[in-house]
């Protein structure tokens, strides 16, 4: 039978010999890891189960990114659990702050995860992986701690949805739009359980940077994981961080996809998700007069170098308005370095904005910019629920870096060309 | 094995931000979780709610982040289960991990009414709202799915699994 890269993975880390779709599996997990709010609960599990060793000390690793720095006593002790058990375990990899970054931009960056693995993340954005073709997902605190004992995780063998881009991208149309523009077509429970694998001649004329951020958004319409095939793209990234070997696994052409669906990206303009849902999306042109206080650009989302370099093009020269605040959150040490090799962190703060040392923090109103009663930000991070960045009563517009540059400009929802 | 309770009924895609929002997360005691379950969504819900209550809900419960201080939250709170017409997957598995009990029904997350009580029957999967004399049928979990929650959660199951190796 053909298959799609997704069953190809999953075959190739358990010991059937033929998958049927729906079926319960235990798989054998390449790498595994949680961070700040999940590692402690997994830790947990980890001991109640007995065990003494984790599974292989080369293949775990625990990210304290979401609170810290420490942003009060209690996430210090957690991020402390965090670091005991790296330590006692003897983990391989372990980053205390000044080498830690967003977990999905650190593990890739540090070649920790590769294509053809299956990794398993406590935490729902670990689909970010899926853009090296590797299978990522996202699990809870349990199934976390029990792969460290075990090694293992039980799966069931999803369904595929196959979404293929063509057409030519218009200036400013990146990842983030057409992820929003995707989520928009098919819901937050569009993919539910499923695998959204992305294809067509546009992802594959797409850098890396937009890509982890297409698969990095799949959980937000309740997708099991998103997925690319590598190519010679993916393979270009992998040269400059990593020696490991590693195995390419492609679609067969006549794999079976639950659906597939063809979208012509010609006319998708930069989007802007409103609130409280990521796949109320809209083009840049039908949003009129929205009033901001801050806007955020960072995250597991969009806190790479190419989005950097996006908003420094057009925050170059120009200042934020008065009544916004900008914060400015590099993913990674490495993506801060660079953006300061660059020159961008000069543009940056010549602008009037704030440059915020890698953390989660004001994605899920942890810390570093959490929005008081009523007020309204828009941010290149991935959730707009209800008083995900602050109060309940406060709102977040989804948008990419670009949008999120033009507008604490000026002040308002506004598209780059008003700026440029 | 029966579970009785009173219906506190919400909409579709209530999200991990809802069920315990991100300000509690810098721990993972039960007890403190518990008390902010829901609270951006209904004021005091956890004040309000009897213990052995039930949710019942639409669409996608569970939507959003994997943390399991959700459903960790939920079971503190003295919550019995949940009834849905679909759950998120990380909700589900982290659910089932737990032993939080829950369903898929759609019926019945049409079926019923705030404040109805219900009588819940999980291993025949079987929902009866009694204040309006309905029955309901669950959809059946997986064999292995029921293996697990038998076991107690993932962690019982796991230790029982590494006994018989």
């Amino acid at each position: 039978m053909e298959k799609s890269i997704t069953e190809k993975i999953i075959q190739s880390h358990c010991d059937k010999k033929e998958l049927r779709r729906g079926e319960l599996i235990k798989a054998k997990v390449d790498f595994a890891f949680a961070n700040d709010i999940t590692g402690p609960l997994a830790i947990s599990v980890f001991n109640e189960i007995g065990s003494k060793e984790v599974f292989d000390r080369n293949k775990i690793t625990l990210i304290a990114d979401h609170f810290t720095p420490n942003k009060d006593i209690k996430s210090a002790e957690q991020t402390k659990i965090l670091k005991e058990f790296s330590i006692a375990q003897n983990l391989n990899y372990y980053y205390e702050l000044g080498q830690v970054g967003i977990e999905h931009a650190l593990l890739p960056e540090k070649g920790l995860v590769l294509p053809g693995q299956l990794i398993i993340g406590a935490d729902s954005h670990t689909p970010t992986s899926g853009a090296l073709g590797a299978l990522a997902i996202g699990v809870g605190s349990t199934d976390l701690g029990v792969t460290m004992a075990t090694g293992e995780v039980w799966l069931k063998v999803p369904e595929s949805m196959k979404f293929i881009y063509g057409g030519k991208l218009n200036r400013w149309v990146g990842g983030k739009d057409l992820i929003l523009y995707t989520i928009s077509k098919i819901g937050v429970d569009g993919a539910n359980y499923r695998v959204m694998e992305f294809a067509g001649e546009v992802i594959k004329n797409l850098s890396m940077d937009n890509r982890f951020t297409m698969c990095n958004m799949a959980i937000e319409a309740g997708a099991k994981s998103g997925i690319i095939e590598a190519d010679e793209i993916t393979e270009k990234y992998l040269h400059e961080k990593t020696e490991k070997k590693y195995t390419i696994l492609k679609s067969d052409p006549d794999a079976e996809y639950e659906k597939v669906i063809e979208i012509d990206v010609t006319d998708i303009e930069p989007q802007v998700a409103f609130p409280h849902l990521p796949e109320n999306s809209k083009g840049i042109s039908e949003v009129k007069d929205i009033l901001i206080d801050q806007s955020v650009i960072g995250s597991c989302t969009n806190g790479r170098i190419e989005d950097l370099r996006i908003a420094a093009e057009i925050l170059k020269n120009n200042k934020v308005n008065k009544r916004v605040r900008l914060i400015i959150i590099p993913a990674t040490q490495q993506i801060y370095l660079e953006a300061l090799e660059e020159g961008l962190l000069k543009i940056f703060i010549e602008s009037g904005a704030v440059v915020s040392p890698p953390t989660c923090g004001p994605c899920l109103g942890g810390h570093m910019g959490v929005l008081a009663k009523g007020e309204r930000a828009v941010s290149t991070t991935n959730r707009n629920f209800v008083g995900r960045m602050g109060h309940p009563e406060s709102e977040i517009y989804l948008a990419g870096p670009a949008i999120a540059a033009a507008s604490a400009i000026t002040g308002k929802i506004s598209s780059p060309e008003e700026v440029i | 094995m029966r579970i009785i309770g009173k219906v506190w009924k919400f909409g579709n895609h209530i999200d991990t931000d809802i069920i315990i929002p991100a300000r509690y997360l810098n721990t993972s005691d039960p007890n403190e979780l518990a008390l902010h379950c829901m609270e951006d969504y209904v004021r005091d819900f956890v004040k309000k709610i009897s213990p052995g209550d039930i949710i019942i809900a639409g669409d996608n419960f569970g939507c959003g982040s994997s943390r399991e201080h959700a459903p960790i939250a939920i079971k503190e709170a003295g919550i019995s289960c949940v009834i849905a017409s679909s759950f998120a997957r990380i909700f589900f598995r982290n659910a089932i991990n737990i032993g939080l009990p829950i369903f898929e029904s759609s019926e019945a997350s049409l079926g019923v009414l705030q404040g109805d009580e219900l009588e819940v029957f999980p291993e025949e999967g079987i929902i009866k709202n009694i204040t309006q004399n309905r029955v309901f049928k669950t959809n059946p979990m997986p064999v292995f799915i029921q293996s697990i929650i038998a076991s107690g959660g993932l962690v019982e199951y796991t230790k029982k699994e590494i006994e018989r190796r």
